[in-house]
């Protein structure tokens, strides 16, 4: 198999492991969007140019948007809910 | 070292599924699940390879210069685009239970609650 | 069961299906050595049959297009699940949930140049997607890329801090409008191909190959693909971000 391919199923491989074992969400989505852009480059050297078009698009800038939308989202809801919290609500703790 | 697109593929597939199985956060049980699709795609894209061989795109190539599989890459495209729609609507589903039940870590939702 | 015995339940799991992957692995043909006849007819037959000269499309939207109509119909259930998911209370958006408060509310407006390069680029983004959404059929590209492209122009206008247009746009029955079309249009004119006895077959007349009205249907389900995708992805985006809109909204009121 030619040398460029090799190198770049390892780093495929390499920087999958990384996404899936980094445990913090905010980082593990950085990692997303570089093994995205990793993976649409794999892509195209397997001479697939609709694939990799379709996966630079999607994997590596759509889909860690919507992480990090939805990340935030959480966060704020659970300052919103401690902020309820304290004792002079008139609604109270839930 | 010809079967190391395959091997990579089962290895993706099986970390993903590790990152699924000891998961203490919602969105990230979600990303593993995109790492998890993503290693379909490289098993399918190698599949279809052929040495030698250019894009199946005949704009400006004669028809007969040798070309890889374009079936394999229509299946791997529009799964890329519904996989994008499918994490989110599992995020939203993560932030309703969030909403819910102020917790993200799938061990402590362990009942049902109407 | 504790976390450490589900690893190891894991790791006899995992490494037994690992190893039976690669033993079934291993019958397949050698990397690069593809022998399916399948690839090779469509190669060879597609730019006579069809008069396009990209295969790949061809292959989604006339070949193979009941598995796209499949693929559109999970696009469409998933983009309409995720909005009502996320639709907000009516006390969130009347402002009676104590947000206001919160650190949300004071977040400045972006610089100058972020604003003018953003600003900048709506245009030109928009005529880029619309340029891969129809010479899907002739160079790489089509339906499902083009409406993503689409769908993040709206985004840059979000990103220059113009919120009240951003919500204009994204409210506008305009999108509403062009989802029902695009997924409504594959359907339809899957119906036309019964003229020549099968749901979903070429039935238009086909043009010749390398100009931008050729392959019959083709083209005209691109079209609709991609106003399908890029009305949906704009909906899902806006569901995401409807709540921080309204907050920041009055909080500069």
């Amino acid at each position: 198999m030619p040398f460029i391919q090799v190198t770049i199923l390892i780093f495929v491989g390499m920087t999958g492991t990384a996404v899936a074992l980094t445990r913090n969400p905010v980082h593990q989505v950085i990692g997303l969007s570089f093994y995205g852009i990793i993976l649409g480059l794999f892509f195209f050297i397997l001479q697939a140019p609709d694939v990799a078009l379709s996966q630079i698009t999607i994997g590596a800038v759509v889909l860690p948007l919507m992480f990090m939308l939805a990340l935030g989202k959480i966060r704020r809801q659970a300052q919103r809910k401690s902020s309820t919290d304290h004792p002079g609500n008139a609604r109270g703790v839930q | 070292m010809s079967i190391l697109p395959y091997v990579v593929s089962g290895w993706l597939f099986i970390i993903g599924l590790y990152g699924i199985v000891t998961s203490r956060n919602f969105v990230h049980l979600v990303m593993c699940l995109a790492v998890l699709q993503s290693s379909t795609y490289v098993l399918l894209l190698s599949v279809g390879y052929r040495v030698g061989g250019g894009p199946p795109v005949f704009a400006s190539v004669p028809v007969g210069t040798p070309a890889v599989d374009p079936l394999v890459q229509a299946l791997v495209l529009t799964d890329i685009v519904v996989e994008a729609t499918v994490v989110a609507l599992l995020l939203s589903l993560a932030i309703r239970i969030h909403k819910n039940t102020e917790s993200v870590e799938p061990d402590k939702i362990v009942e049902l609650r109407g | 069961m504790t976390i450490t015995a589900r690893r190891w339940l894991f790791g006899v799991c995992g490494a037994a299906l690992f190893t039976i992957f690669i033993l079934a692995v291993r019958e397949l043909p050698q990397f690069g050595h593809y022998r399916g006849p399948y690839g090779d007819v469509l190669n060879r037959e597609t730019v006579y049959e069809r008069h396009v000269t990209d295969v790949v499309s061809a292959v989604n939207f006339d070949w193979r297009g009941i598995d796209t109509l499949g693929e559109e119909s999970i696009l469409f259930l998933s983009v309409v699940g995720t909005i009502v998911l996320l639709r907000t209370g009516d006390e969130e958006v009347q402002g009676k949930d104590n947000e206001d408060a919160g650190p949300n509310a004071d977040i400045p407006l972006p610089s100058d140049a972020t604003r003018v390069a953003a600003l900048g680029l709506v245009g030109p983004l928009v005529v880029f997607g619309l340029y891969i959404v129809t010479h899907g059929h002739l160079s790489p590209g089509g339906g499902f890329q083009g409406g993503v492209v689409l769908a993040t122009a709206p985004l840059l206008v979000y990103v220059a801090g113009a919120l009240k247009t951003f919500k204009r746009i994204a409210n506008h029955q305009f999108v509403e409008i062009m989802e029902a079309l695009g997924i409504g249009g594959f359907l339809g004119i899957g119906f036309l191909g019964m003229a020549r006895g099968a749901y979903l077959r070429n039935a238009l007349p086909l043009g010749t190959t390398g100009h931008l009205f050729s392959g019959g249907t083709i083209f005209l389900l691109n079209v609709s693909t991609g106003a399908a995708v890029a009305a949906g992805m704009l909906s899902v985006m806006y569901a995401f971000l409807e709540h921080t809109i309204e907050v920041r909204l009055r909080s500069k009121a």
